[in-house]
């Protein structure tokens, strides 16, 4: 029975570490590309479970197959999110590249309240239930029900797309051209890498992922509004930082770590320490480990 | 007479009130292979960095022509432009991908010379395997010219300085150039190493038929390897001609030993 309890607890956690493993992506690629800590990232997840909403609404009326309106809900919001994505960085950041690195933080910080209210005005300010789209697997039933059908969507979704950002930065041209822009901008370019295309691309690939992550967990939890996106923001940043800021595998790692840290708090403690663990967490990585699980330490030059 | 591959006229470049390039001109002929020198601080580096799109001229006209093919004002392009156009360069301190594979390195090199996007990635068609093939088979070839081929899936990082600086010419090599740009090649190089630096620079202007535009303290080097010389001092080309005239030249005597006779 505890056995049962911990299982449970386990893959709950690994369910929400996905989540935030999906949009500490998008950070972290940021962050590695123009160093740049994108606090309007957190909006795009958020932006994604109402494209979602609404595109599941809209089909929902004409009588698809759950499963199919979930796929087709999830794209429409990554490539909704992703184009949101693309031109937040050439209105917010682009015409600040080259200013202090306090002026495109500012305007991430802008980007995000911007958002926010944009949707309160545009959509609702209340929260809005969010369809059950999950499919339900009779198998995991024979396991007890430690994993739910919706943890098992979100997991395997997450884990495929993740091994193919990691295949496809590792071994693609443009994946190269990535890590290259990554390790040294101007000499990139000197090799013939557009660096803006890059730029451009990092956001489009972030965006997408965090709105697969909001489609997922708003059908996952059920229930959508514009506030979300703070929150899921703050602790995928945290995950970020965690992970080591600017490593791919750093994100991954830190979003499991700290969605496994948070579900046993709450499963074994309680629930109403789950925040104040992470950010106490946030708070003794800056202070212990300020580069992180996998980051490498950097020595300043002078 | 064929059109220069790259042809320099009045170029200067203002830092504030500091005039760091005045009025240089240069031309370098398909083939050739041409040497700046001159004391540190005159101006060779920021002229690399004018040609190569880092700075923009303040003064003056660039333009590069790829032999057979149209002249191109390069004044302004941006850097991965002028590397797409077919000039490449190195520097004087060794700018590698640290955490990449030496093969990873010299592939980055063929980007501006490949098309695959993310849906060739995520498709893997036909056209998209066959470039990446293609890249891959390249990115060999040059690293066996250069005497790499052993060390193809080490961190560059990890490599010793002198085949740091190889990667750093076939990395350049990878981007199909007409003109090699290579700033003090020979730095920290012990006198053997320079003297195959000399050869391989010699082969590699023949087997790709480069020209090439070289910055070099190294004076064996450079006068046993050059066509001509350009001597710059304080921003200004103070001689240029073939390295006999140019070692000949009381100006670039005086530039370099200091003026001993104040009679």
């Amino acid at each position: 029975m505890d056995f049962f309890y911990f299982l449970e607890i386990f893959f709950s956690g690994l369910t929400r570490g996905s989540i935030y493993a999906l949009i500490a992506l998008g950070y972290t690629m940021v962050y590695g590309i123009i160093g740049l800590i994108n606090f309007a990232h957190g909006e795009i997840y958020m932006l994604g479970a109402f494209t979602a909403l609404i595109v599941a609404t809209l089909l929902g009326m004409s009588g698809f197959p759950a499963g199919g309106i979930l796929i087709v809900a999830a794209l429409v919001a990554m490539l909704w999110c992703a184009a949101y994505g693309y031109t937040m960085e050439k209105v917010a950041y682009k015409p600040l590249r080259g200013e202090s690195r306090l002026a495109p933080l500012i305007s991430a910080i802008g980007m995000s309240t911007f958002l926010q209210n944009y949707v309160q005005l545009a959509q609702t300010s209340n929260y809005v239930p969010f369809p059950r789209l999950m499919p339900r697997f009779a198998f995991l039933s024979a396991f007890g029900g430690v994993m739910r059908s919706s943890d098992f969507v979100i997991l395997v979704v997450s884990a495929l797309v993740m091994i193919g950002l990691a295949l496809y930065i590792r071994h693609t041209r443009m994946g190269k051209a990535m890590r290259a822009t990554a390790q040294n901008r101007k000499m990139a370019m000197l090799v013939g890498i557009d660096a803006d295309k890059v730029i451009s691309l990092t956001f489009i690939i972030g965006s997408a992922l965090a709105a697969l992550g909001g489609t997922l967990i708003a059908s996952h939890t059920g229930q959508v509004g514009f506030g979300i996106g703070f929150l899921a923001g703050m602790k995928a940043f945290t995950a970020a930082v965690l992970g080591g800021i600017g490593s791919i595998p750093g994100a991954m790692l830190g979003g499991l770590v700290l969605g496994l840290a948070e579900s046993f708090t709450t499963g074994y403690l309680s629930g109403d320490y789950e925040d104040v663990l992470a950010f106490a967490l946030l708070v003794l990585i800056l202070i212990f480990r300020p580069a992180g699980l996998l980051g490498k330490a950097t020595v300043q030059k002078v | 007479m064929s059109e220069p591959v790259l042809k320099v006229r009045s170029l200067s470049r203002n830092f504030g009130g500091l005039r760091a390039l005045n009025d240089v001109d240069l031309d370098i002929m398909p083939g050739e292979i041409v040497a700046l020198i001159g004391p540190n601080g005159a101006g060779k580096t920021t002229f690399f960095n004018c040609v190569t799109g880092i700075y923009v001229p303040t003064e003056g006209e660039v333009t590069a022509c790829r032999p057979g093919g149209q002249p191109v004002r390069l004044n302004g392009m941006k850097p991965f432009r002028i590397t797409g156009l077919g000039l490449a360069r190195t520097f004087q301190n060794i700018r590698l991908f640290p955490s990449m594979t030496v093969l990873e390195n010299v592939m980055v090199g063929r980007h501006c010379r490949t098309h695959a996007g993310i849906l060739g990635a995520i498709a893997r068609d036909s056209s998209t395997r066959r470039e990446e093939q293609e890249s891959v088979d390249r990115a060999y070839a040059l690293l066996d010219d250069l005497h790499l081929a052993a060390y193809w899936n080490e961190e560059a990082s990890n490599l010793p300085y002198g085949a740091q600086r190889r990667l750093e010419i076939a990395r350049a090599l990878a981007t199909d150039p007409f003109l090699l740009l290579l700033d003090e090649p020979a730095a920290g190089m012990n006198p053997q190493e320079t003297l195959e630096l000399k050869d391989l620079v010699l082969d590699l202007r023949d087997r790709f038929h480069l020209a090439v535009l070289l910055i070099e303290h190294d004076m064996g080097m450079v006068m046993s390897l050059s066509d001509r010389v350009y001597v710059m001092e304080y921003g200004s080309r103070i001689a240029a001609g073939t390295p006999e005239q140019v070692s000949r030249n009381p100006e670039v005597i005086r530039a370099y030993l200091g003026e001993t006779d104040h009679a």
